[in-house]
């Protein structure tokens, strides 16, 4: 049977996340954004909303078990209050939720703990590369199986709280597939780059990395001996990345919608004539839209249905171009306002042209 | 819960209906396009005995709590299916032929207003019809010449005569589909919307079943369209047509109330999913079959990749898919709503206006991809564009449908937003 209602739970996981991201993210993040950093004190009180620490399972050190579906519906609410602490908040799930999902029994009880039950902590991946072309199923950084090691080499770009991580993941390239490295803090040959300058998401610290000959015990690629088939960290790279999109959106959306209800422009409202309206009642329902088909590839993600592989790649496309529309839409309806930084249409604009290529900064 | 399971009802619903649209419509979908004003009896007649055997009274379901039935009471403690049932019914039907979908028996939008705005009598008078021997169309008649989406502005004028009890009907109404179906082809009946008094607006707003055969009621125009043409539309004109005062649907005690009118434009509720679920067969159907005309001549769609690595065709297919998904389930959410007595005004709304630009879009992209082969009547591209820009317009223009979204949104009143 369809289902179109978040549960009594999830209901009230997304009503916490809410009231976290209208107060607490809302009041600090512009400060955030033009001063380059989270408040720690911020970054702590939304990982005490527990939405990574129910994702895994008591065994690990959690308390709950994984639900995509649950986790859109916190990533939404996230993004709603601010992208650039959404991913911060959400940064130690780059390195735990792939180990939860395809790793070894013995690098899940190794990490995971360490992990969930105590204080948020810079834990990260390193994903994306920079070339114009980034394809996370065909890296340049290589691994290189030599005697009971793996060798890393190569550049990654905008890593999370590189600079501070105890332990990260790091994807590269082995023999043709995209496979995940557990790698330890002052691993020999790795080296910190520079903080990366970005069009968006200034509070978010991302870094540069440098592979020089990394390398990593067998043990800890991921999955083990075998590794892993990276489709499943991808799908939930893909569906997080549209539930963001979808969060984010509405936030310009809302904002928007307000300021047009209370703008006279001619003797009425501006959203009271039709351009604006038009515009309102197509990303209204735009959101709606990409907003079903994250839920459905998260659901599917749940199921452990294929057809995730496609739903996942449709709902983050799909997503990337939505909140570029509906941030757009923000800025035009604000007009000349919506340029000034006073309001934060402009940086929600800024934040949604990025989502084309974040993927891999957030999993669900 | 969050689900988008399949239930077993729709998936042997869709299995039944697959079968039909593949083997009834497809085979003569185009010649049924280039012979206008045939009418295609062996799919009206096995769609009538088929819907008869599995006692499906009509294509509509009934509302629950609206005329209070015994049966409506019982339903009530299980949520309804109907509306998502009827969504994938229409949704595959309309992948076979558009067209053929609107001339399917038992049902139609005359049988839904009785279904939505008739009191228990009524509506075992008037659809009972549906039950007998022979199939049974049924229509609806709003338009007219001066008022479309205004519906509010019709001036067809309903009179009642004091001393025989009987309603005194003048007036034209244009664009009626199905009409000549329901009203020469079966013996069905029109439900015709006239008002009580012109200067009353929609206070005054009735309708009125008119049935078969009515003296002063006339098919005076068939139109000729640009698609689903195998679906006739048609002017009826009223001339001192007189008909039983108790075929006003509804109760006569509401009168200088905007009740009537008010239950009338609910139904659109109900009905715009429906309509934009048809629009989305049409649009997978050309999605689909230009998916396999590339195929054959070697384009692999490859997903997964990021844009700057995909070709043109492979970005616009991509795109046209998660399009089409992303309104299907707009119109599952809205339907289920519908099922779950949900108020769905909004969402109703957007997935009419959602699929209208959709199917628009996939098929002029489809025939465009194809060239010389899209523009060729040798295969049925061109056709599923004609036939789609239909849902763009029918059950309310995209642009009156964000102009409903957006007064729902924006709470304002259609005064504060017109």
């Amino acid at each position: 049977m369809y289902g179109f209602e978040p549960n009594e739970e999830q209901q009230m996981l997304i009503d916490v996340v809410r009231r976290y991201a209208e107060k607490d993210m809302r009041d600090a993040h512009r400060d955030a954004e033009e001063e380059g950093e989270v408040p720690k004190a911020l970054i702590e009180k939304g990982w005490e909303l527990g939405i990574l620490q129910a994702s895994v399972p008591a065994d690990y050190g959690g308390f709950g078990e994984r639900s995509a579906v649950t986790s859109v519906l916190a990533a939404e609410e996230l993004a709603f209050g601010d992208l650039a602490i959404a991913l911060a908040v959400m940064a130690p799930g780059l390195f735990a939720l792939p180990i939860l999902l395809v790793g070894s029994e013995e690098q899940k009880k190794n990490y995971l703990p360490g992990i969930v039950e105590g204080e948020w902590q810079p834990c990260t991946a390193a994903l994306i590369e920079y070339e114009f072309d980034f394809d996370a199923n065909e890296l340049s950084t290589t691994a290189k199986e030599e005697g009971d090691e793996y060798v890393l080499s190569g550049e990654k770009r905008y890593v999370p709280y590189a600079a501070d991580a105890e332990a990260m993941i790091i994807y590269a390239n082995l023999d043709g597939v995209t496979q995940g490295f557990i790698v330890e803090k002052s691993t020999d040959g790795l080296t910190v780059g520079e903080r990366d300058m970005t069009l968006g998401v200034h509070a978010l610290p991302l870094y540069g990395l440098h592979l020089d000959n990394v390398r990593v015990p067998k043990a800890n690629r991921l999955g083990g001996a075998e590794g892993h088939d990276f489709i499943h960290i991808l799908n939930s790279m893909r569906v997080a990345n549209a539930a963001l999109s979808v969060g984010l959106a509405r936030a310009s959306y809302e904002y928007a919608n307000e300021y047009a209800k209370d703008r006279e422009v001619l003797g009425s409202m501006i959203a009271q004539k039709q351009s604006i309206a038009f515009m309102i009642a197509e990303n209204g329902t735009e959101i709606e839209a990409n907003r079903l088909l994250t839920w459905e590839a998260a659901w599917q993600l749940d199921e452990g249905i294929e057809e995730v592989d496609k739903s996942a790649y449709l709902a983050e496309v799909g997503a990337a171009d939505m909140v570029m529309q509906v941030t757009d839409s923000g800025v035009q309806i604000l007009g000349g306002h919506g340029y000034i930084r006073e309001h934060p249409v402009e940086l929600w604009m800024r934040n949604g042209r990025s989502m084309a290529m974040l993927t891999g900064l957030a999993m669900v | 819960m969050i689900s988008f399971e399949k239930s077993k009802a729709v998936d042997q619903m869709e299995t039944v209906v697959q079968t039909v649209a593949e083997n009834m419509m497809r085979p003569v979908t185009r010649h049924l396009d280039e012979n206008e004003g045939e009418i295609p009896w062996d799919y009206i007649s096995f769609m009538h005995t088929a819907l008869k055997q599995m006692g499906a009274a009509s294509l509509v379901p009934e509302p629950e709590g609206n005329g209070a039935s015994e049966k409506g009471e019982k339903k009530e403690k299980r949520a309804s299916q109907s509306y998502q049932l009827m969504a994938h019914s229409i949704e595959w039907l309309s992948w076979g032929d558009a067209g053929m979908y609107l001339c399917t028996p038992r049902g139609g939008l005359g049988s839904a207003a009785v279904e939505a705005s008739g009191t228990p009598e009524q509506k075992k008078k008037f659809l009972a019809r549906l039950n007998g021997d022979k199939p049974v169309l049924t229509a609806m008649a709003i338009t007219e010449a001066q008022a479309g989406s205004d519906n509010s502005a019709i001036q067809c004028r309903a009179v009642l005569d004091e001393k025989t009890k009987e309603w005194v009907l003048n007036g034209e109404k244009i664009f009626i589909t199905a009409g000549l179906k329901a009203f020469e082809d079966t013996d069905g009946f029109i439900v015709v919307w006239a008002t009580l008094d012109p200067e009353a607006g929609r206070a005054g707003i009735r309708s009125f079943v008119v049935e078969a055969g009515t003296p002063g009621a006339i098919i005076t125009k068939k139109e000729h369209k640009l698609g689903i043409r195998v679906s006739d539309t048609v002017t009826l004109t009223l001339e001192d047509c007189r008909v039983p005062y108790e075929n006003m649907l509804g109760s006569p005690e509401i009168e200088k109330s905007t009740k009537g009118f008010k239950g009338a434009m609910q139904t659109f509720n109900v009905t715009r999913p429906l309509v934009a679920a048809s629009g989305l067969g049409v649009a997978r159907a050309a999605l689909e079959e230009l998916k396999s005309m590339l195929e054959e001549r070697g384009v692999e769609i490859r997903y997964g990749l990021p844009r700057q690595k995909l070709t043109n065709i492979e970005r616009e297919i991509i795109d046209m898919e998660r399009m089409l998904r992303s309104s299907w389930l707009l119109t599952i959410k809205a339907v289920w709503m519908s099922d779950n007595k949900k108020p769905n005004a909004k969402e109703a709304a957007m997935s009419k206006l959602h699929a209208g630009d959709v199917v628009t879009k996939i098929t002029q992209r489809a025939v465009e991809i194809m060239g010389p082969l899209g523009f060729s009547r040798e295969f049925l591209l061109e056709k599923w564009f004609r036939d789609a820009k239909i849902n763009d317009i029918y059950e309310g223009t995209g642009q009156i449908n964000r102009l409903i979204a957006a007064r729902q949104i924006l709470g304002y009143s259609g005064k504060e937003l017109r």
